[in-house]
């Protein structure tokens, strides 16, 4: 990796440079079919989000129309967020990464956009057929199981371009980036398959099918968004500050961990339900487990970053990613607490649990997507964001939200909770209870969605190159001299 | 680590194991769950689910209503599922051998409904309930099912098959509100959700 300190000699340096320009032409096509696919999945997972959060608290809102019943828009917009923004924002990155990781140009030219289409129809048909009625009410898997063999082919395709981006690599030596991204690419399909095995087959039967459910849908958090997450932040910390991440060994242990131990957390979603003890306890000690590879990345990064902090008020990358990896140490923590009995007790079914859900995948995992896209969209387009300001909305917008979304919900959840554990309680008065919180999550969804929507402006502009054409990257407070252009001096 | 077999053969082993763990197992130790038999009324239990609720957990499904509402009752001394009358014991595997994908949600905006059956027996009262949640119980924020129902309009008077409505709710004029086919097989269903039985593992 290219240090600051170390800077190459004049003639290598710009070999260097045309080797970069190459890799991310090879790439242009694919990675922007995937950014832009995603960008749009974001508006439209947006746009049912606030629907779904309006309707829990007025549910007299559009209550007419049977499609848009708080039933469906709230598994729609799951499916828009995970399989249209999340997937295919985590897909673009990971293809990306893997070129620049092994130095090689992103195979399958014509092929590549063709799955980025096949996947916005495989998710605008899941998404549609939720809203329709034949949603097959399993959550994080709402979607028909035909999209199997959709999704299955566009992996199929990835896993073939990694492995050959992999063995022709320049370097013998590999990056930790590339085993959260192997271990992505291979743990996703065979999650989504064997699920749909599970959950639409005899393969499994009553009561397991709900343990089918959660250790999938643990997985696609813990074995999907997670690895990818953590792939870019451990390449986009290290590029932008410009110095290598702290330590290889810890690197080493925080991913086996992570793939030894996230597996078996799933079925701690079903403390108390009707399985078997012995397999409610496995995924306890494995969510309790987690705190190892949580802790071990948390150091990792935090003394990478180390007295480069003041970075973070420059760079829009490192911004977001900074904020997202701080999340990813808060989830986790959280999750491993979740997990344990007495807590659980009071958490479970309640407003708590979306919070955490939300901690995950916005703060931690879409935050990083974010920072990625401000990373690698300039180097695919050979332009500039258009505009500072605009990415100073979003970031602020996001964070706030987030935040506010988080507070809100978690405080209601587990109030929520403590009230149904005590029977003297009526019901309804703990619907009372909750319903100023869940305006402010709309309120928070409303945050949330101007940022979605300033970022969507600001990719728009990007894709039509309004941007000048500068030396170095749009920041956040510009600054004159050469050394203070942190993602100019790692690129 | 830089050898490519390792790496996939490191990833593959973690999540096959984790399967087999969290899916393999449980299923085989679960398959044989069989039914009981009530001998005073010469059936098996649970029941199963026919005709109209069959169809009707179908409509469950595709509204959403597992999204608020959960079908498991929790052990005694774990929350208060038993002392809120949610059933009259925790909810066990066996409960859900004819349930093909099991309905048992992760959250409560509303109440549990494993035993809704038995807990309100009138089709009347979830007829209102569904056509207005509101009509019977003040400050719930369940969204009205107007769509599973027809307005009728007759000039004979009440249709046999009206929702009685109050009459703040009411349509007004010669017309009545007539719950559809999808709104009498989802209450069939609800119907036929009560788990209030004895089981052997949950004495």
């Amino acid at each position: 990796m290219t240090s600051a300190s170390q800077p190459l000699p004049p003639a290598q340096d710009e070999r260097e440079r045309l080797t970069r320009i190459q890799i991310d032409r090879s790439c242009r096509q694919t990675v922007v079919w995937y950014y832009s696919s995603a960008v749009f999945w974001l508006l439209v997972g947006s746009a049912l989000a606030l629907l779904a959060s309006i309707k829990m608290h007025s549910p007299g809102f559009l209550a007419g129309w049977e499609w848009l019943t708080f039933g469906r828009v709230r598994p729609a917009h799951l499916a828009a967020m995970i399989y249209g923004w999340g997937s295919m924002a985590g897909v673009g990155t990971l293809l990306w990464l893997q070129a620049r990781l092994t130095r090689n140009r992103l195979p399958f030219p014509t092929l590549f956009p063709a799955t980025a289409i096949i996947w916005n129809l495989t998710v605008a048909f899941g998404v549609v057929a939720i809203l329709a009625g034949y949603s097959t009410s399993i959550e994080w898997i709402e979607i028909p199981p035909s999209t199997a063999i959709l999704f299955g082919f566009c992996i199929a395709v990835i896993i073939a371009a990694s492995i050959r981006m992999f063995r022709s690599r320049e370097s013998r030596h590999t990056y930790v980036s590339q085993w959260y991204l192997f271990g992505a690419i291979f743990w996703f399909p065979l999650l989504y398959v064997s699920a749909q095995i599970f959950l639409h087959t005899p393969a499994a039967a009553g009561a397991v099918k709900a343990a089918a459910n959660w250790w999938f849908a643990h997985n696609v958090l813990g074995l999907w968004f997670t690895p990818i997450g953590l792939a870019t932040v451990y390449y986009l910390i290290p590029k932008v500050i410009g110095r290598p991440v702290h330590s290889y060994h810890l690197s080493l242990l925080g991913f086996w961990t992570l793939a030894i131990f996230y597996n078996w957390a799933g079925t701690h979603h079903l403390i108390g339900g009707p399985l078997p003890a012995w397999l409610i306890t496995v995924g306890i000690v494995g969510s309790v487990m987690m705190f190892i590879p949580v802790v071990t990345v948390a150091v990792n990064h935090h003394l990478t970053m180390v007295g480069h902090f003041h970075h973070l008020r420059h760079s829009p990358t490192l911004r977001f990613v900074v904020y997202g990896a701080m999340c990813y140490t808060a989830v986790s923590f959280q999750g491993s607490l979740q997990s344990l009995r007495s807590v659980n007790e009071i958490s479970h079914f309640t407003h708590y649990t979306i919070a955490h859900a939300h901690l995950g995948v916005y703060a931690f995992f879409t935050m990083v997507m974010f920072g990625a896209i401000y990373y690698v969209a300039p180097r695919l387009l050979n332009a500039e964001w258009h505009s500072a300001g605009w990415i100073r909305v979003h970031f602020w917008t996001t964070a706030v939200g987030m935040a506010l979304y988080w507070l809100g919900l978690t405080w209601a959840g587990w109030e929520q909770g403590r009230m149904m554990n005590d029977p003297r309680i009526p019901f309804l008065d703990i619907v009372r209870f909750t319903v100023p919180w869940l305006w402010s999550r709309s309120a928070a969804g409303v945050l949330m969605t101007i940022g979605h929507i300033s970022f969507a402006w600001l990719f728009w502009n990007m894709l039509r190159r309004r941007g000048a054409w500068l030396p170095g990257p749009t920041l956040l407070f510009w600054k004159r001299s050469p050394e203070s252009l942190p993602e100019g001096a790692a690129e | 680590m830089n050898r490519a077999w390792l790496l996939t053969l490191g990833v593959l082993a973690t999540l096959i194991a984790s399967m087999t763990g969290l899916v393999l197992l449980p299923d085989r130790q679960l398959r044989p769950t069989a039914p009981v038999r009530d001998e005073d009324r010469d059936i098996t239990l649970p029941a199963g689910y026919f005709g109209e609720a069959e169809e009707g957990r179908r409509v469950y499904m595709d509204l959403g209503c597992i999204y608020c509402h959960t079908q498991q009752v929790r052990p005694e001394g774990f929350g208060a599922d038993l002392e809120r009358g949610w059933g009259m014991r925790r909810s066990v595997a066996r409960d859900y051998i004819y349930d093909d994908p099991p309905l048992m949600g992760t959250m409560r905006t509303g109440p549990d409904l494993m035993n809704i059956g038995a807990r309100q027996p009138s089709a009347e009262w979830h007829y209102l309930h569904l056509y207005d949640p509101r009509i019977t119980s003040p400050g719930s924020i369940m969204p009205p099912h107007r769509f599973l129902f027809d307005l009728r309009r007759s000039a004979d008077g009440l249709p046999a098959d009206a929702v009685r409505l109050p009459e703040a709710f009411s349509p007004g004029g010669p017309a009545w509100i007539v719950p559809n086919p999808r709104a009498r097989r989802l209450v069939a269903y609800l119907l036929s959700l009560d788990h209030n039985y004895e089981v052997p593992e949950a004495r």
